[in-house]
């Protein structure tokens, strides 16, 4: 609630404005802001629906909700005090500054991939004792990477707002998990054909729908995501319906299993059999396909064809008349960010056991779209700093259990999680609408790499 | 025959929602261009405030005469939802007005997770049922089919609910063509510049069709809730989805095309689950989705858009 009164303040610095003292106008903004909030507020805070017997059942929660008006009231005079004080006067001059490239996004990238390489030693010695949990936590952040890289192709390089990409990674999760249950595959069988079959899917998909218009597209792919979902429940004789596919197997590392008995791993290399020796070996099997994803994209940027995308990323028309098929680079970006989700869906499937459309909701193809978009369109590194404070805050949500000495045992942090989501991808878009590492590194150069500023970057177009 | 008639009526009153709800898209899409993919989560939040009205007059002020009770409901929940458009409008849409085109349809799918969430954490993840208030109607036709009776039955409740659309819907199309808003509305869907050059305050314009979007989607959000008998917070999504599908098979940016579109989708969702399946009733409407989009973008009544260089 913290939009009001800004917009209009900055825009038109009458004669009465001006006299009035700032104090003034933070205080007047506040209370609009915060009758605004009792408005918003007086049915969903102040009043509860309750299932009694008979029926429904009203109650009153005058405490929450005037709570929540003080917050807002408070929130929005801080921040017309502190932080919007200075904007007040002319707007901000868009500055059209050319910054020397950086060298610190490759340092930065460098020392996140050494980091990741080490990083389950780093726990297995600092938290001996939770080490388990941080390198599961560890596995589901680089999912959620290597998911991120693989829509960057299709959002970030390509310009194609895909919001049905949860479909693919569903098409692998279920390939695996269906050659698994009727032919017996293990995961390295399984996954080549999983991304194969992903990218066919993204060719079936692609074909017709790729020559609509930006949000049109984004609507047909929801619409598709939803329909394979839909698929996915009501064929029970063979994908099980809601019940899902369970029991599929764990990965082998050349034919050894990760587990106890003769024959396993730790028997053969004469390790002592511990549980968090699977959680390592998965941990290092999705950084690799999380690299290997990074790897083929950037080498693809350098391509003729990854120029296309980003070509026609910034204009499709210019591309058309320069003679670039146009369909053509869209399915290719399509069918390979495609074929990512699905390495990244078998994975998912190896990893859990048991898959079920559950998993694969529109809700989990908008949080892979708020890690690319939050993480700036068409930046690597954007893309794991936005997985890790996105899915690492949201688990770190779970643990935060002093909350529930503040507000009481029936507190559930945990409830809130989606709710801090989707409020982080809104004020984030609206603060930085470039993402959070918002700069561009050119692909291509002339003489000498320069830094795109964001401000720089052709505002209005890229669909 | 009774079969096919009674099916024709629930189509058209499922429809009737439907289009009001698609009015708001089409609105929005036409006056700036961007889908307000919240918009279904504003007609859930219009289903929970009608919700509470009606609990609040019936158990706790004790009122029972129904006409009361629903038309304080409606106009309550009117008023209460425009202020949730708006304020949607002023803090993820407006701050981003002449950023990159997909900006707005990433907030609005934060604003979507955001109103279903909050909701979900302030109301209960619970689905509120009520009891059909509305009881009783006129019977069109009686036949039997292999010895078992099917009447066709029009009920006060779905009267109610067709004479309230089109009520509205002679509302809007008069606001639309002959007030001054009207004109500034139709001014900005043209030329959104040439208007704020010849004194149009496109702003307050745009604020306007969100709140009158949002006011249409409470009337559909009552009707949902007096009609299904039950909500949830998840009501917004799929009903969103439809009615957008509404909108783009009728023409998007044209109000018959929303009506007449929303009333489409209601049917053919009501046909096809009367006869082949029901389990398979979302995917209809999705696939309608696509093959409107993809080879006849323009809808039924929406002109064809030419894209400039």
């Amino acid at each position: 609630m913290s939009g009001p009164g800004l917009v209009s303040a900055a825009r038109t610095p009458n004669a009465s404005q001006g006299a009035e003292s700032r104090m003034t106008r933070a205080l007047r903004e506040a209370s609009i802001a915060g009758a605004l909030a009792g408005v918003l507020g007086f049915f969903f805070l102040a009043l509860r629906t309750d299932i009694v017997t008979g029926g429904l059942e009203v109650t009153t929660r005058w405490g929450l909700w005037f709570t929540a008006i003080a917050i807002v009231f408070a929130g929005r005079l801080a921040l017309n005090l502190f932080w919007f004080g200075h904007s007040y006067g002319a707007g901000k001059t868009a500055g059209r500054k050319i910054t020397r490239l950086l060298p610190s996004s490759k340092i930065v990238g460098r020392v996140a991939l050494a980091f990741a390489l080490i990083l389950p030693f780093f726990f297995m010695v600092l938290f001996p004792n939770r080490d388990r949990q941080y390198i599961d936590l560890s596995i589901l952040i680089m999912t959620y990477i290597m998911l991120g890289w693989g829509l960057n192709i299709v959002v970030g390089l390509a310009g194609l707002l895909d919001l049905g990409y949860v479909a693919f990674y569903a098409v692998g999760a279920y390939s695996f998990g269906l050659s698994a249950q009727y032919l017996g595959f293990g995961f390295w069988t399984a996954l080549p054909m999983a991304g194969l079959l992903a990218a066919t899917w993204g060719l079936i998909l692609g074909f017709p729908v790729l020559r609509l218009r930006g949000d049109y597209l984004a609507i047909v792919t929801l619409a598709f995501g939803e329909m394979i979902r839909v698929v996915l429940i009501n064929w029970k004789s063979f994908t099980g319906g809601p019940d899902g596919v369970s029991g599929i197997p764990k990965p082998t590392f050349f034919g050894l299993e990760i587990g106890r008995g003769s024959g396993s791993f730790g028997d053969v290399f004469g390790l002592p059999y511990e549980p968090i020796h699977r959680f390592v070996y998965l941990y290092y099997i999705i950084l690799a396909l999380a690299l290997l994803t990074n790897f083929v994209t950037m080498r693809l940027r350098r391509l003729p064809i990854g120029r296309a995308w980003e070509a026609l990323r910034e204009d499709e028309i210019a591309c058309r008349s320069l003679g670039i098929n146009t369909r053509n680079t869209k399915l290719s970006a399509f069918s390979t960010g495609a074929m990512f989700a699905g390495f990244a869906g078998s994975f998912f499937a190896t990893r859990q056991g048991f898959i079920s459309p559950e998993s694969f909701t529109f809700l989990e193809s908008a949080i892979i779209l708020a890690i690319v978009v939050l993480g700036g369109l068409g930046s690597q590194i954007g893309i794991v700093i936005a997985s890790v404070v996105m899915i690492g805050g949201i688990e770190l949500l779970r643990n935060l259990d002093f909350l529930k000495q503040i507000f009481g045992p029936s507190f559930e942090p945990a409830e809130y999680r989606m709710l801090i989501f989707g409020l982080a991808m809104v004020v984030i878009m609206v603060w930085k609408p470039r993402g959070l590492v918002s700069t561009r590194e050119p692909s291509a150069t002339l003489k000498e790499k320069k830094l795109i500023g964001a401000d720089q970057i052709a505002q209005g177009e890229g669909h | 025959m009774e079969y096919f008639v009674q099916q024709l009526i629930n189509g058209l009153t499922l429809g009737s929602i439907y289009g009001l709800i698609a009015i708001g898209y089409t609105m929005v899409y036409g006056i700036i261009g961007m889908i307000n993919f919240a918009h279904g989560d504003v007609f859930m939040i219009g289903a929970f405030i009608s919700l509470a009205v009606f609990l609040v007059l019936t158990t706790v002020f004790g009122v029972t005469f129904l006409p009361i009770v629903l038309f304080l409901a409606l106009v309550v929940s009117m008023l209460f939802t425009s202020f949730w458009g708006w304020t949607i409008e002023r803090l993820a849409y407006r701050p981003l007005r002449g950023s990159f085109r997909l900006a707005p349809l990433i907030t609005a799918i934060g604003m979507s997770i955001v109103l279903q969430n909050f909701v979900q954490v302030t109301q209960g993840a619970r689905v509120k049922p009520l009891p059909p208030q509305i009881q009783g109607g006129v019977e069109l036709m009686s036949g039997s089919v292999d010895g078992t009776t099917i009447n066709a039955q029009l009920s006060y409740m779905q009267m109610i609910i067709i004479g309230t659309t089109f009520v509205l819907m002679v509302a809007f199309s008069l606001l639309i063509s002959r007030t001054s808003l009207g004109r500034s509305q139709r001014a900005c869907e043209q030329d959104r510049k040439m208007a704020s050059l010849l004194g149009v305050n496109v702003d307050r314009t745009i604020s306007l069709t969100f709140i009158m979007g949002a006011a249409l989607a409470a009337v559909a959000g009552l009707m949902f809730m007096l009609l299904y008998g039950v909500i949830d917070f998840y009501i917004g999504f799929l009903a969103g989805v439809k009615a957008f599908t509404a909108a783009v098979l009728g023409g998007i940016g044209s109000l018959p095309g929303a009506m007449l579109g929303g009333l489409l989708i209601g049917l053919i969702e009501v046909f096809w689950s009367a006869y082949f399946t029901v389990e398979y009733k979302d995917v209809a409407a999705f696939s309608i989705l696509a093959i409107v989009l993809i080879f006849m973008p323009s809808g039924l009544l929406g002109k064809p858009e030419i894209e400039k260089v």
